[in-house]
C-alpha cells in the first residue's frame, strides 16, 4: 500500500518532477515497538511499513496513543524500535542523528529561556562547532525565512507563542538538515495563528525543498499541508491508511473549501473512524 | 445607593496602597517585637532590681522599670543597651582593640568566606558527580545525608584538636567546619538544579548529538543557576554558623564565637547579645549580597522566567 509516492503536483514548480525517481529518505519495514511500563506492556507500534521520499510533506494523523509521535521519535532515534527495520537517509536512525540529517520541532517551542532568539537559533551551530561568522549568517537567513528579522535580541518570554514556535523552526533549519521532523508544532496555538503558520510553513517548504514529516491531530491541517497523509490508529499503534494528497502544491487557505480538499478530508475521517480510534 | 458603601472601601484601598508596600508590615513587626522585648526585660530583671533596692516595698513602678533597664549584667538586656554596646564596640573602639566587634567580626568573616568557598566548591563537585554517574548517587547520597545528622557541636572540637595536633591552627580548621556545614545545601540544590531541564530540552540536545559536556555547559549549568543561588543563600548562612561553632572550642581567642563564649564565662549578657546581633547582621548582609548577585545574574540571563 505504500511505496509509490508519485505526487501529482499540477502547480508544482520545483522538486516536483513527478516522473523522476525521488530518493527514499525514510524506509521502515515491519517496525515494532513495545514499551515495558509499570502498567504492563504497551504496544506502541505494530507492523509499521512506511516509505517517505525526498521532497514529500508527510503527515501522521490519529488520536492520542496511536503511536504517531513514537514513530517520529523512532525516526529521530529518540526511541529505538524493538522489531523490524528502518533507515533514515539510507543509514540507521542513530547514524542519521549523528550526521545531523534532521531537525526536530517539538510541540512546545522549547527555546532556552536564558538565550535570546539569535542565540537560540545559533545553539545547534555552536554545538556543531560552526564558526561565529557563519553562525550569524545562517541565523540571519533562517530568521528571515520565518519572518523574525528584528527580534534577534528578544528573549523567549517577550515573544508570542506563534513567534516562539517560528524561532524554534528557524533553529531546526539553521544547520540545513534535509529532513524536518515536526511533532504537533502548532498544536498549542490558536486557530488563527495556526492557519497563518500553516501558510508560512508551506511557503518555507517550497523555498527550502525539505522533506517534512508532520505529526498532527487536525484533519484540515493534515490535508492542507501534506502530499501524503498517514492515518494511524491506537492499540496497537499502526498505520491503517495512506492517502495521497494531490492538491496543487501552491495552496492558499481558500483551497479548504474546494471539493477535492473536502473529499480527501472525508477519506481521512473515514480512515480514522475505521480504526475505531475514538471508541474508548 | 451603591456608591455609599463603595466610597470607604475605595478610601481604605487608597490608604492601603499608600502604606501598603512592605514598609508598614515590617515596621509593625519591629514595634511589636521591641514592645515584647522591653516587657520581657522588665519582668526578667525585676527580681534582681528588687533584691538590690534598699526597701523593695517602697520601690515605685517607674523606679523599678528604670532599674530593670539599666543593669550591668541583666538577665535580658534591654534593646537600647544592646544597641549602645554595639555602637561602642563597632564604631567607638579602635579596630585593634580586643573588644572591637569589627576585629572579631572580621576573624569570623574570613573563616566563613574561606569555608563557604570550599564548601560550595565541594557541594558543586559532588552534585556534578551525582548527576553524571548513577552509581555515585547510590554510594554517596547516604553519606552526604548522614554527615548532616552528626551534631556539628560534637564534630567541631574533634576537628580542632586533630588538626591542632598536626600543627594546623587558626583559620583553616574553622573554615573546614564551616565547609562541612555548607556543602550540603549546595549539593542537594545543585543535584536538583542540574536535573531541572525539561525532557524536551534534553531530547533537543540529543537530536543534535551533543556531547555530555556540551549538554552540561549549554543546558544543565545555565538551567541550574536559580537553584545555585538559592542553595548559596542557605549555605552562606550555614557557613557562618560553622565558623562561629568552630571558634568555641579554640579557647575563645578571637571571633564572634569567642565573644559569645567569653560573654557567657563572665556573665556579660550585653556583650553576648551584641555579638549575637553582629553575627545576625553579618549573616543578613551576606545573604543579601548573594541575593543581589543573583538578581544581577538572572537579569543578565534574560530576566523574567
Amino acid at each position: 500500500m505504500l511505496g509509490g509516492s508519485n505526487v501529482a503536483s499540477a502547480g508544482g514548480t520545483e522538486a516536483s518532477d513527478a516522473t523522476s525517481p525521488h530518493r527514499v529518505v525514510i524506509d521502515a519495514k515491519e517496525l515494532d515497538l513495545v514499551f515495558d511500563t509499570a502498567d504492563g506492556r504497551v504496544h506502541a507500534l505494530a507492523n509499521v511499513d512506511l516509505t517517505v521520499r525526498e521532497g514529500e510533506f508527510v503527515s501522521f494523523i490519529g488520536p492520542s496513543g496511536c503511536g504517531k509521535t513514537t514513530l517520529l521519535r523512532v525516526i529521530a532515534d529518540l526511541e529505538q524500535a524493538t522489531g523490524g527495520s528502518i533507515t533514515v537517509g539510507g543509514v540507521s536512525p542513530a547514524d542519521a542523528r549523528a550526521a545531523r540529517l534532521y531537525g526536530y520541532v517539538f510541540q512546545a517551542a522549547a527555546l532556552l529561556p536564558w538565550r535570546n532568539v539569535l542565540d537560540n537559533v545559533t545553539l545547534p551551530l555552536e554545538i556543531f562547532g560552526v564558526s561565529k561568522e557563519e553562525r550569524l549568517e545562517r541565523a540571519a537567513r533562517n530568521l528571515d525565512l520565518v519572518n523574525l528579522t528584528g527580534f534577534e535580541k528578544k528573549f523567549p518570554w517577550q515573544l508570542s507563542g506563534g513567534m516562539q514556535q517560528r524561532a524554534s523552526i528557524a533553529r531546526a533549519l539553521a544547520y540545513d538538515p534535509q529532513l524536518l521532523l515536526m511533532d504537533e508544532p502548532f498544536g498549542a496555538l490558536d486557530e488563527i495563528v495556526r492557519d497563518k503558520l500553516n501558510v508560512q510553513l508551506l511557503k518555507l517548504w517550497a523555498e527550502t525543498a525539505k522533506t517534512v514529516i508532520f505529526v498532527t491531530h487536525s484533519i484540515p491541517e493534515a490535508v492542507f499541508l501534506s502530499t501524503k497523509i498517514v492515518v494511524m490508529s491506537p492499540r496497537p499503534g499502526r498505520i491503517i491508511d495512506v492517502i495521497e494528497c494531490d492538491l496543487p502544491r501552491d495552496r492558499t487557505l481558500e483551497i479548504r473549501e474546494s471539493s477535492r480538499f473536502l473529499e480527501i478530508a472525508h477519506r481521512v475521517r473515514e480512515g480514522l473512524r475505521a480504526g475505531h480510534s475514538y471508541d474508548d | 445607593m451603591t456608591t455609599e458603601p463603595a466610597a470607604p472601601s475605595f478610601f481604605a484601598r487608597a490608604v492601603g496602597r499608600a502604606l501598603g508596600g512592605s514598609l508598614l508590615p515590617v515596621a509593625m513587626v519591629i514595634v511589636a517585637l521591641l514592645a515584647l522585648w522591653y516587657g520581657a526585660a522588665v519582668l526578667l530583671n525585676a527580681p534582681f532590681a528588687r533584691s538590690m533596692a534598699a526597701d523593695p516595698a517602697a520601690l515605685g513602678l517607674s523606679e523599678l522599670i528604670d532599674a530593670t533597664l539599666s543593669q550591668e549584667r541583666p538577665v535580658l538586656p534591654a534593646p537600647h543597651q544592646v544597641l549602645w554596646e554595639l555602637k561602642k564596640s563597632v564604631f567607638d573602639l579602635p579596630v585593634t582593640s580586643k573588644r572591637s566587634l569589627v576585629l572579631h567580626g572580621w576573624v569570623t568573616l574570613s573563616s566563613t568566606l574561606v569555608g563557604f568557598g570550599l564548601g560550595a566548591l565541594l557541594g558543586l563537585l559532588l552534585a556534578i558527580g551525582i548527576v553524571h554517574v548513577k552509581s555515585l548517587e547510590k554510594s554517596l547520597m547516604f553519606w552526604i545525608v548522614s554527615s548532616q545528622t552528626v551534631p556539628i557541636l560534637a564534630v567541631a572540637p574533634i576537628v580542632i584538636v586533630v588538626l591542632g595536633a598536626i600543627g594546623v591552627t587558626g583559620l583553616v580548621p574553622k573554615a573546614i567546619i564551616s565547609a562541612y556545614l555548607c556543602f550540603f545545601p549546595v549539593t542537594i540544590g545543585m543535584v536538583k538544579g542540574l536535573t531541572s531541564p525539561d525532557r524536551l530540552h534534553v531530547d533537543l540536545m540529543r537530536t543534535w548529538d551533543a556531547t555530555p559536556a556540551q549538554t552540561f555547559w549549554r543546558l544543565r549549568a545555565p538551567a541550574s543557576v536559580p537553584f545555585l543561588f538559592t542553595s548559596l543563600e542557605v549555605a552562606i548562612a550555614a557557613s557562618l554558623v560553622g565558623a562561629i561553632v568552630g571558634e568555641l572550642p579554640t579557647g575563645a581567642q578571637a571571633g564572634l564565637g569567642a565573644r559569645l563564649l567569653a560573654g557567657s564565662y563572665y556573665g556579660q549578657t550585653i556583650q553576648i547579645w551584641a555579638a549575637l546581633f553582629a553575627a545576625a547582621a553579618l549573616a543578613a548582609s551576606m545573604v543579601g549580597l548573594v541575593g543581589l548577585i543573583e538578581r544581577l545574574v538572572l537579569a543578565a540571563m534574560g530576566g523574567r522566567r
